[in-house]
């Protein structure tokens, strides 16, 4: 049976959602492997963490270049891995950094890439959805291997229990990886709600919350929604810029998107455009964001969220 | 010995002390991001689309002239140049003029038949190609195009190149004379204090500036400068094969439409109720 390497994506010591999503997306093309690439003395807890998914096998790597010269050595330990193990694929998650990762290592082993695949099939055929999700795309890379990124939240994840075999290794770092250097590193700041990108449910307020997130956020915690934001609205300073859905900001594929008090820019479309249902409060029926809802609302956001958020406690309790 | 006058003095002066960069910025063509687009035979139809310079290489512009501007300027006789680098059709002069009337020196185009349908390996290979050949200090790009929306070009070139890769950066502060570069780099990942040195690879993201209209006179003097357009060959590139190949592309069928209603009091209840229709709670 083929292979499958995966590089396995963390949040601190604890692997993502995303790790099991592409580890299942892994799963139905070969026997999946996961490479963590971990700092010195934290293999083991990584490792730990990958207990979840379709996983046969865990590779570690420790290095203080992982988190010292990012990117660059990130991609140096997955080629060195790649050319040992020779899989038929590769998957990373599809953010920032794997992107960036992934965008090394075929440029240093001369492979296609793949980026933003929203599924993946046995033959290795991706599919993307292009031009803010109004085009569905087929692409394969015709010969070798093929080396895919996968958007987070668009796979169906296998949770089931894995307990993979542990091995470690090592990979050489070139000193050219090593010719940009991290000096400081801030973690995104963590709220009590879920993840933007991994959550089933994001709640979105833009301008017309006036500066006011209070209203957007009761909505969202009735849902148990991560809350989303328009660039005006981060520009404004009124939400972190880490949640702002769009263009420049995350793109989020929920199978519910509330956008509260945002027009529909093209940039806005691009990062919540391909969310399985979409509701929009808007005082203007004009708002080109109701073209894509399933249930629009013209109506005062702050007139209209209260009794819905009510109605969803009282739905619920 | 000639005389320096004193309207001449200071720019010598500058000039003296500061030690000179040569910056690149890349940029692309796209079409324009409300257009409608659409895939003919596996690429996608440039040819009936109004096309525009990549906005998010619009910052990639105004930063890499602030930076010249803060070191002493790119004006004629002045100690740095910014040079805009692109590959694309012929038709993608209309781009590279726009960057040229926001302050750009001058501009290399590189277009060629063989090069229609190039993957993002390929775009980067060409354009490190280039890169290498003009020894730039700084490469400045922006962080995705919009059309292709892959975010690996700024990447790709810097592997190539062997070079420090700067990317996704809000601030960009340059020291030329200790050719030292240190980027805050923005990302999901959170906020990260990055440096390197001479030459490197900077992409930075839409936060960084406010990107400057061109002015009359940038118009037109960027209409007497002429674009070096050269071809495949004479960049020295190794290969044109695209690596990933598209197999089919269909239109999705539109969403279909939705309801919507004018809040009476109800429609908090309304939206309730749709959830509640939707399985969604
Ligand atoms: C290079 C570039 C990148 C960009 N990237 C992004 C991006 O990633 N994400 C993004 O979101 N934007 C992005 N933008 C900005 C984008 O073009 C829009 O400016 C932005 O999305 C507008 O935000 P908004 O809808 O909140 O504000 P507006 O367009 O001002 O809309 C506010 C809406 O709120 C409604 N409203 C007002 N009061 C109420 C109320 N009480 N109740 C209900 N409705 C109300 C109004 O009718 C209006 O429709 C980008 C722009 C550029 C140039
Ligand atoms: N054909 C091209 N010509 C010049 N620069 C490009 C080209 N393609 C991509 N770039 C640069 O690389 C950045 C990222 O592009 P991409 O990886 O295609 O999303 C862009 O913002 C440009 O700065």
């Amino acid at each position: 049976m083929s292979t499958v390497l995966i590089l396995a994506d963390f949040v601190g010591e604890k692997a993502t959602k995303a790790t099991v999503e592409i580890a299942t997306a892994g799963a139905g093309i070969g026997e999946v492997t996961a490479l963590v690439l971990a700092p010195v003395g934290k293999g083991a807890a990584y490792s730990a963490s990958i207990n979840q998914g379709p996983v046969s096998k865990v590779l570690v790597i420790e290095s203080d270049d992982f988190t010292k010269h990012g990117v660059a050595a990130c991609a140096d330990a997955l080629a060195h891995v790649i050319g040992q193990t020779t899989p038929s694929a590769v998957l990373v998650v599809s953010h920032a950094f794997g992107k960036e990762v992934a965008g090394r290592v075929a440029m240093k082993l001369k492979i296609g890439i793949i980026t933003d695949a929203v599924e993946v099939a046995a033959d290795c055929t991706a599919t993307q959805l292009v031009f803010g999700g109004s085009t569905t795309v087929h692409s394969k890379v015709p010969a070798g291997m093929a080396l895919i990124t996968v958007r987070p939240n668009t796979i169906t994840a296998n949770f089931a229990p894995a307990t993979p075999s542990i091995e470690n290794t090592n990979a050489p770092i070139s000193d050219c990886s090593k010719k940009a250097t991290i000096t400081s590193s801030q973690p995104p700041v963590k709220g009590g709600r879920p993840e933007l990108t991994e959550a089933n449910i994001v709640v979105s307020g833009g301008r017309g919350t006036n500066g006011d997130f209070a209203t957007v956020e009761a909505f969202a915690d009735s849902l148990g929604a991560a809350v989303g934001a328009s660039r005006a609205a981060t520009d404004a300073g009124w939400y972190p810029h880490s949640h702002q859905v769009g263009q420049t900001g995350k793109t989020v594929s929920p199978q519910l998107y509330v956008a509260c008090g945002i027009s529909g820019a093209i940039q806005h479309r691009a990062g919540m455009q391909t969310s399985k249902n979409i509701v929009v409060v808007n005082k203007d029926p004009e708002a080109p964001l109701f073209e894509l809802a399933d249930f629009g609302v013209v109506g005062d956001l702050f007139a209209v969220l209260p009794p819905a958020t009510e109605g969803v406690k009282a739905r619920k309790a | 010995m000639r005389e320096i006058s004193g309207e001449e003095w200071p720019f010598w002066l500058l000039a003296s002390n500061l030690a000179s960069m040569k910056i690149a910025v890349c940029i692309k063509q796209v079409p324009d991001s409300w257009a409608e687009k659409k895939m003919v035979g596996g690429l996608l139809d440039r040819a009936n689309v109004d096309a525009v310079l990549n906005d998010l290489d619009e910052y990639a512009v105004e930063e890499a002239l602030r930076i010249a501007e803060a070191h002493g300027g790119n004006e004629e006789g002045s100690a740095n140049t910014v040079t805009v680098i692109s590959m694309g059709p012929e038709r993608a002069t209309e781009a590279v003029r726009k960057a040229l009337s926001m302050g750009a020196n001058d501009a290399i185009l590189i277009s060629d038949a063989v090069l229609v349908g190039a993957d993002a390996v390929v775009t980067a290979e060409v354009l490190a190609n280039v890169i290498f050949k003009g020894e730039y200090d700084l490469v400045i790009c922006g962080t995705e195009s919009t059309d292709a929306r892959m975010s690996v070009v700024p990447a790709m070139m810097s592997e190539k190149l062997g070079c420090a890769q700067l990317t996704f950066a809000s601030k960009v502060t340059v020291d030329p004379s200790a050719k030292k570069v240190l980027i805050t780099r923005v990302t999901e990942a959170g906020v990260d204090e990055v440096h390197g040195e001479f030459p490197c690879v900077i992409s930075v993201v839409e936060k960084i500036n406010e990107p400057r209209y061109p002015s009359f006179k940038g118009i037109m003097a960027a209409k007497k400068k002429t674009i070096d357009i050269r071809d495949f060959a004479s960049t020295g590139a190794e290969f044109t094969k695209s690596w990933s190949a598209v197999i089919d592309a269909a239109p999705r069928p539109p969403r279909a439409a939705g309801v919507v209603i004018t809040d009476d009091g109800s429609a908090g209840q309304k939206i309730v109720d749709f959830l509640s229709e939707k399985k969604l709670i």
